[in-house]
């Protein structure tokens, strides 16, 4: 008995250690950051394309932009191939084969991110530069290399929502006579919608919050990207590229940057974490 | 029974200290080892490799000395100097005055500032004005400067590094450079894209330009080492090492080397320009 309040002693000193570093950097970074997106105005940091931190010009739109773009461009390369991965291994595939599958995708989650970006670099921006025009480093480059780094994140999770589907839907599917195909894009797809939504936008946020790979063969131009091939600055690749040298104001308005992107996941987080909870708390009704 | 409750016992007392001893070591490995003997550098990543040079061979010529050797930075080097970090800032552009008040600054080499394209580019000359007028994005067309027709596009540093700073001091003044002039964070990454794409230009030390790159002449005047020295090419920066105050004992030993003449010529023969 003792022992047992020893040990969860420890353990819920080590939890709350965890919660308190989170919120120390929490509140940390809002400290830093928020005062200069005062003084500058609100307006001016969000709306004003103008980053020039010599000149004193702070403004993030074009970066808000690129983190847009790019997040969105890795979300529809990232859905289709991850969404597609998922439905096989759950429905089509042989049980050997998605066994086999399935750890030979969550791996490649194991690999980091700068070794995407090495990769996107030496071969795929080459491609883009050759067969596609522009410099190569662009939003498409970042989107692909971005969509197969989330590709473990989202079909892990679909694979999961797709399992939890309840068997007797599917069976009762096919006792009405439809086809595999219209099972699953029928019953299979809507019964397991939250949890399909809720992995894209997990997905998202890691696709927002990527740095390394994204510095490497987005370009980071600080123009607001008018195609796909035009090079394109993110907010973290902004944060990452300066924070060795800022000092004084620059050094707030980066954390100012920082800011931003936290509260944008944030929401992307709760949003994924609320869809999940309708998800459980339907299933219970039922 | 006896030896159970004793293994037990022994398991209470050590998993506490386990995890405080876990922990501790965590914190640990994340301190840094100083030693009198060990000097450390952090800084411009256009001196880094001359740096690291240097300091293997001062490594060889001087065992159980040890020197540290990290990018990040002309900026960051200032800071990291500033508030102890490290003993030596690798510094590739002059001292703000603000900055000169609060370090010594040693001179160990002198830097051409190089223009650079691919290797298919016709373009063999550019005067600072059409370098100028091609940053800032007024000029966006080979074609215009002497070349072939096509767009151009420029490659420009990081803000805060110190081979942007001279040149937006040597060449920009007070223009500002476009905004969608691509972004790089190391020369190496520099080097990459320009060896890569026939349509770029960048700039660079003319110690790191090698064969993959063509460095254009500059008002008619070519990025050489002898150039550089008769100071016929203008567009040459100082390269700098910066202690806060006076440096301990074993950095001073290393700047000495540095500034003697094997620590030079080796300097020289890698396409610096000696300080003196």
């Amino acid at each position: 008995m003792k022992r047992d309040k020893v040990i969860g002693a420890i353990l819920l000193a080590v939890a709350l250690s965890a919660i308190t570093g989170l919120a120390i950097i929490t509140v940390f970074i809002f400290r830093e950051g928020v005062p200069i997106i005062l003084r500058v105005g609100p307006r001016q940091f969000f709306l004003s394309t103008d980053w020039d931190p010599s000149l004193g010009h702070f403004g993030i739109l074009s970066m808000m932009v690129g983190s847009l773009f790019v997040t969105v461009g890795a979300a529809v390369i990232g859905v289709v191939f991850s969404l597609s991965l998922a439905i096989v291994l759950t429905q089509f595939a042989p049980p050997g084969l998605s066994a086999a599958l399935k750890p030979v995708i969550e791996l490649l989650a194991g690999i980091p991110s700068v070794v995407y970006g090495f990769v996107g670099v030496v071969t795929l921006v080459p491609l883009i530069r050759q067969w596609l025009g522009g410099p190569g480093l662009s939003v498409l480059a970042a989107s692909i290399v971005l969509g197969v780094m989330i590709l473990p994140t989202i079909t892990s999770i679909a694979i999961d929502a797709l399992q939890a589907v309840p068997k007797s839907y599917l069976e009762g599917s096919i006792a009405l006579g439809a086809t595999r195909w219209q099972t699953v894009t029928m019953v299979l797809l809507r019964a397991a919608r939250s949890g399909l939504v809720a992995a894209i936008i997990l997905g998202m946020g890691r696709a927002i919050g990527e740095t390394m790979a994204v510095i490497m063969v987005a370009g980071n131009a600080l123009d607001v990207p008018r195609s796909l091939l035009a090079p394109v600055r993110t907010l973290t690749s902004n944060i990452a590229l300066e924070m060795g040298y800022a000092s004084g104001d620059h050094r707030q308005a980066l954390f100012a940057t920082g800011v931003t992107l936290f509260v944008i996941i944030t929401i992307l987080n709760t949003a994924a974490l609320a869809i999940s909870r309708q998800r459980a708390g339907k299933r219970r009704a039922t | 029974m006896a030896s159970r409750a004793l293994g037990a016992a022994c398991m209470k007392s050590i998993f506490p200290t386990l995890v405080v001893l876990l922990v501790f070591g965590t914190i640990c490995t994340g301190c840094r080892r100083t030693s009198e003997r060990s000097v450390s550098l952090l800084g411009s990543t256009s001196i880094q490799p001359f740096a690291e040079m240097l300091a293997e061979r001062y490594a060889k010529d001087h065992p159980g000395e040890f020197v540290e050797v990290q990018g990040g930075g002309s900026t960051a080097g200032l800071q990291a100097t500033e508030s102890g970090l490290v003993n030596i800032g690798m510094c590739s552009r002059s001292l703000t005055a603000k900055e000169a008040l609060v370090f010594t600054s040693i001179l160990i080499a002198r830097d051409g500032l190089a223009l650079v394209v691919n290797r298919e580019n016709p373009v063999i000359k550019l005067s600072v004005e059409q370098v100028r007028a091609l940053f800032a994005g007024r000029v966006t067309n080979w074609r215009d400067v002497g070349g072939k027709h096509g767009p151009i596009r420029p490659i420009t540093r990081e803000e805060g590094s110190g081979t942007r700073e001279s040149f937006v001091r040597l060449v920009m003044g007070k223009e500002r450079i476009a905004g969608r002039a691509l972004t790089q964070e190391s020369n190496g990454a520099v080097k990459e894209l320009v060896k890569g794409d026939p349509a770029a230009i960048g700039y660079m030390s003319l110690g790191l330009v090698d064969k993959d790159l063509k460095a254009v002449a500059i008002d008619g005047i070519q990025p050489t080492v002898e150039n550089v020295l008769a100071d016929r090419y203008h567009l040459v920066r100082p390269l700098l090492f910066v202690t806060k105050g006076a440096a301990n004992v074993a950095a001073r030993k290393f700047i000495d080397f540095v500034l003697s003449p094997p620590g030079q010529n080796l300097l020289a023969s890698e396409g610096l320009v000696k300080s003196q």
